[in-house]
């Protein structure tokens, strides 16, 4: 290759290479900043503020939705199986919101650690799949279950 | 192997290879793109929790894909013309930003449609959204780079620095889902380890991805022709085509 191309190569080189290292370095230093939501095991070591809009999100803990009769308030806990965040949300949730799914709150901390939450989103996982074989999968779920089951009685 | 090297540096030269090109694999995009978005609507089974509304998947994923790949493309020219001072690479890394900023953009308003279905919201400053954007400011600070410029030399030798200094954004956009704690959802089709996307939606979808590869592929290569001819109006080659009516 000629002497001033190869120079020039090098030049290139440098180029991505130093922006990549500056540009690393301050995702590394912002790495806090940029996520969207705290877990709730942050929640609860405290590391969250309280009396500040934050986000927290996590699985919706199985059976903890409750619904008010008279208005649209809704509480459910979100939990990251470590620790678990309760929150008290009034408003309409958005259609892919359920037990055992993803979520993510935006709101306040009180005093009592519940989140008086001003948005709720709904967070869904990378798995698609066609309704009949989401059935089978859970049918053969449960089928393992029951002879996991089975087999712990005999013993 | 230099030789063809040399050639593609030839404006005659790649203007009519490019139009061998299109001629075949422009009708070929069409119709895959056609055939891609009505086996991807009509023909492929609803998500077990979206419904029908996951199927924008056939439009957004492929923009999204193609668009970062574009951008490895316009940097790769970029870093030739830098290097090689290659004429023709300017004019491709110039014909890349376009292409790559509308498909940035039908990305980033595709998944916003997406969203407020499925999350609850148009948009939310996650990591994934924000680097997305970042990109989409970035082909249109190549596109304005450029034009700023009188010398076309001179234009060119900032967009190609522009653009290898903004190729650290892709693998950002890339892994920001796996990275940080964000609303969007990591990959479901993976270099390594298993597909989370039943198959029955993951061939339309890859149909879909290579359908807009030739998409990317036809639309460079037009907007290469078309800025060749303008640079090269006053040459001799450009004025017997246009006298002669010869299309190719």
């Amino acid at each position: 290759m000629h002497p001033v191309r190869k120079q020039r190569l090098y030049l290139v080189l440098f180029l991505v290479f130093f922006s990549t290292a500056a540009v690393g370095l301050v995702a590394y230093a912002l790495r806090g900043n940029i996520n969207l939501f705290y877990p709730p095991v942050e929640v609860a070591e405290g590391l969250a503020p309280v009396g500040q809009t934050i986000r927290v999100g996590g699985m919706v803990v199985d059976g903890s939705v409750q619904r008010s009769s008279d208005s649209l308030e809704v509480r459910f806990e979100v939990t990251d199986y470590e620790a678990v965040v309760p929150v008290v949300y009034t408003g309409i949730l958005p259609d892919l919101f359920g037990e055992g799914q993803g979520a993510v709150a935006s709101g306040k901390l009180d005093e009592n650690g519940v989140l008086q939450a001003a948005e709720v989103l709904a967070k869904h996982d990378e798995n698609y799949m066609p309704p009949e074989v989401a059935e089978a999968l859970e049918a053969s779920k449960a089928r393992m279950a029951g002879q996991a089951a089975k087999q712990e009685y005999a013993q | 192997m230099w030789s063809l090297f040399h050639k593609f540096g030839s404006p005659p030269w790649l203007y009519r290879l490019s139009g061998s090109i299109l001629r075949w694999l422009l009708p070929i995009t069409v119709i895959a793109l056609v055939v891609g978005a009505v086996w991807g609507v009509l023909f492929t089974p609803p998500d077990f929790r979206q419904g029908n509304s996951y199927r924008i998947i056939y439009i957004h994923v492929p923009a999204a894909v193609v668009a970062l790949a574009g951008y490895y493309v316009m940097a790769i020219a970029g870093a030739v013309s830098l290097i090689w001072r290659m004429k023709m690479a300017d004019v491709a890394m110039r014909a890349c930003a376009p292409i790559g900023a509308a498909l940035t953009f039908v990305a980033l308003v595709t998944g916003s449609i997406w969203g407020k279905p499925t999350w609850g919201t148009w948009w939310v400053w996650d990591a994934r959204i924000t680097s997305m954007l970042i990109l989409f400011f970035l082909y249109l600070g190549v596109i304005a780079l450029y034009e700023a410029y009188e010398n076309k030399e001179l234009a060119a030798k900032a967009c190609a620095v522009l653009s290898l200094v903004g190729t650290v954004n892709i693998p950002i956009i890339y892994k920001s889902v796996d990275w940080w704690y964000s609303l969007h959802q990591p990959a479901s089709i993976k270099f390594t380890g298993d597909t989370t996307i039943d198959p029955s939606m993951l061939y339309p979808l890859l149909f879909m991805i290579i359908s807009f590869y030739a998409l990317f592929t036809c639309a460079l290569l037009l907007n290469m022709r078309a800025e060749i001819l303008q640079r090269e109006q006053r040459t001799a080659w450009v004025r017997r085509l246009a006298g002669s009516g010869e299309r190719d």
